[in-house]
């Protein structure tokens, strides 16, 4: 297991300088992602998880801003980039998937016109070599009748379609890291079970390294490696996949497990994790979760539980793991 | 269709609204005339026959290109209006040639950097823009350009050459000092316009994912700007300035009476304070025409700039 990892993040902050104070939306996060290996990172609305991908491609808008940690990127330090230096790496290095399919292609350009260009960014190559290339990669993600395509405006794409172009401009240049926010929310099941199952099969088959961010369970369970669990900025339990949706160590995890609906348990109310995200902008002393924990004591109010490692990538934020024999 | 059904209601509207103000035989008699006189010029005029005869004979005339006889000169108010059309077209042209070149890189500037000073100033001079009266602005402009130091003259045309049929002065040094005051006049309340609505255009684009999603691809701020910002920010400019630019020559009526600027609107002035009913008419039915080509074009430059509008064309 001593591949060198693709990317290494380590103590991560990116905090957002408002008037009202300082938000620590990703506050001292820390994980890696192997070459091939697909990155689960999973949590509610406003835990950090989409602003943690901005930060690894270096788009985080004003008035945030990485304060602090490093991005190693096959060694090399990202956090420590300038703009030209970040923009000759997006794209290269570094993919985004977004969203949103229908607000990611600009409305009022062809898709040639979008894909060639986002060649022509990295590499001094013809109009019509380039276009080649387009072709190619629309293929890849299952595209029929490419050339049509080519020549095709967005809005005569479905919202599949959308984000099959999407990620076909994200494999141009076969990145060594692709980063793909929520990126099958808003596609229905079926569509959303063909894009996921190409997505792991390109993974595979070029060795790029995939963060998927997601607040889908359900998802994660069936694409990914291992998964990151962030609440309020930080990452509560980490793992790989299997370990962690079977044992849960942290009762937020716990709690996220439990309200994925399920065959088994139809006709019983769905659990629900009491409470809400708190806000980011004045967090409660100690352990963020505490307010809406149910194994909370005295000391998860008074200090920020320490990542406890266990085991060579199985990691807990936690006072109080949950003891395995309480799983059912 | 819809431009027909347009003009025909305009024409009726402005046809009877101007027969109701004032009587224009007080004005075209001498006041010593006696009542045969009188009535001799009334029936010259057809003035004797009742508004509805009037309004049919106007429309059967009007068919056959022919919008009347002007009271005062005696001559065709269409050929009147026409002679008259290049000046203030070219003043309309000037003045939307300005309102692009001046208020869209201030536009873009102001919504990239909506924080900076410079951006603030750009857009509280916009508001100056937009508040302050034309007839005072260009009455200021005289003032201090043309008087006090004395870069321009203060009023007419100056030098024309004929380029294509039509009298235009721009193209010669003399006729170009003669139209920047005036057409600058014009157009600082489109600037303005264009100013805001560039900006406004800017800084909702730029929030939104494909221009996030461009920077992803590695495409440089340039690119990004010039390509993706600007095709997406023309859509309402067009549409505006498309309205703007009729207004522009419908009511550079100030404006050219302040700069003596021999135009249209300086005609429709004084046809009004002679009640030269027939220029008045004829006058409203070319912007009511002017003004359906315009959308027209707007229309079709649209279709240019917006692929979706395109689409529900074919459709339809």
């Amino acid at each position: 297991m001593n591949t060198p990892n693709t990317l290494t993040v380590k103590n991560l902050k990116t905090h957002f300088f408002t008037k009202a104070g300082v938000v620590k939306a990703v506050d001292d996060v820390s994980f890696s992602v192997k070459p091939g290996e697909i990155l689960g990172l999973v949590g509610e609305s406003g835990s950090g998880k989409t602003v943690t991908g901005f930060s690894l491609i270096g788009l985080v808008d004003e008035p945030g801003r990485v304060v602090g940690g490093s991005i190693l990127l096959n060694g090399d330090d990202l956090a420590r980039k300038n703009e030209k230096q970040w923009r000759e790496l997006r794209g290269k290095k570094i993919a985004m998937i977004f969203q949103d399919p229908m607000m990611t292609l600009n409305p009022v350009l062809r898709i040639d016109t979008q894909m060639i260009e986002a060649i022509q960014a990295h590499e001094k190559i013809s109009k019509q070599a380039a276009r080649e290339r387009c072709r190619e990669a629309l293929v890849r993600v299952g595209i029929a009748s490419p050339d049509e395509r080519l020549t095709s405006y967005p809005h005569q794409f479905s919202g599949g379609m959308r984000q099959r172009v999407a990620i076909a401009i994200a494999l141009l240049h076969e990145p060594d890291l692709i980063i793909a926010d929520e990126p099958t929310t808003a596609l229905d099941v079926t569509i959303q079970a063909q894009i996921l199952y190409e997505v792991r099969k390109l993974c595979s088959e070029t060795g790029m390294s995939l963060i998927w961010v997601t607040h889908d369970l359900a998802v994660i369970s069936g694409l990914a490696d291992r998964i990151a669990v962030m609440y309020a900025g930080r990452i509560v339990e980490q793992g790989s996949i299997d370990e962690v949706l079977d044992a849960p160590l942290h009762p937020y995890t716990k709690g996220l497990i439990e309200s994925v609906p399920s065959r088994n348990k139809r006709g019983a109310k769905l659990y629900q994790i009491p409470g809400m995200t708190p806000s980011l902008l004045n967090l409660p002393a100690g352990c963020a979760f505490s307010s809406r924990c149910s194994a909370k004591q005295s000391d998860c109010l008074v200090a920020t539980p320490e990542i406890t490692q266990l085991g060579e990538e199985r990691q807990v934020r936690c006072f109080h793991p949950v003891k395995q024999e309480e799983m059912a | 269709m819809q431009s027909g059904i347009v003009m025909i209601a305009m024409s009726v509207i402005v046809f009877f609204g101007v027969n109701v103000v004032g009587d224009p035989i007080d004005m075209l008699v001498a006041p010593d005339a006696d009542q045969a006189e009188i009535e001799r010029v009334i029936r010259d005029f057809g003035l004797d026959k009742p508004v509805w005869q009037q309004y049919t004979v106007f429309v059967s005339n009007a068919f056959k290109g022919d919008l009347g006889t002007s009271f005062i000169f005696g001559e065709s108010a269409l050929k009147l209006i026409v002679e008259r059309m290049p000046a203030t077209l070219e003043l309309a042209f000037m003045a939307l040639l300005m309102a692009i070149i001046i208020g869209i890189p201030l536009g873009l500037y102001a919504g990239l950097r909506p924080n900076a000073i410079s951006s603030r100033l750009i857009m509280s001079g916009s508001i100056l823009g937009f508040s302050l009266p034309t007839f005072w602005v260009g009455i200021m402009m005289i003032m201090l350009f043309a008087v006090m130091l004395d870069w321009v003259p203060a009023t007419g045309r100056g030098d024309t050459i004929s380029v294509l049929g039509m009298q235009v002065s721009f193209l010669t040094a003399d006729g170009f000092s003669h139209i920047v005051l005036p057409a600058l006049n014009l157009a600082l309340l489109k600037i303005s316009l264009v100013i805001r609505l560039t900006r406004a255009g800017v800084r909702e684009v730029m929030h939104m994912d494909f221009i996030k999603f461009a920077r992803a691809k590695g495409l440089s701020a340039n690119r990004i700007v010039m390509v993706h910002l600007f095709k997406n920010i023309m859509i309402p400019v067009v549409t505006v300035l498309g309205l703007e630019f009729g207004s522009l020559i419908a009511f550079s009526v100030v404006t050219e009476t302040i700069f003596a600027w021999p135009g249209m609107g300086k005609l429709l002035i004084d046809a009004i304070q002679q009640l030269d009913r027939p220029i008045i008419v004829a006058y409203l039915m070319i912007i009511v025409v002017l003004f359906v080509v315009i959308n027209l074009i707007v229309d079709i430059l649209y279709s240019i700039l917006d692929p979706r509008v395109r689409l529900q064309d074919a459709a339809n």
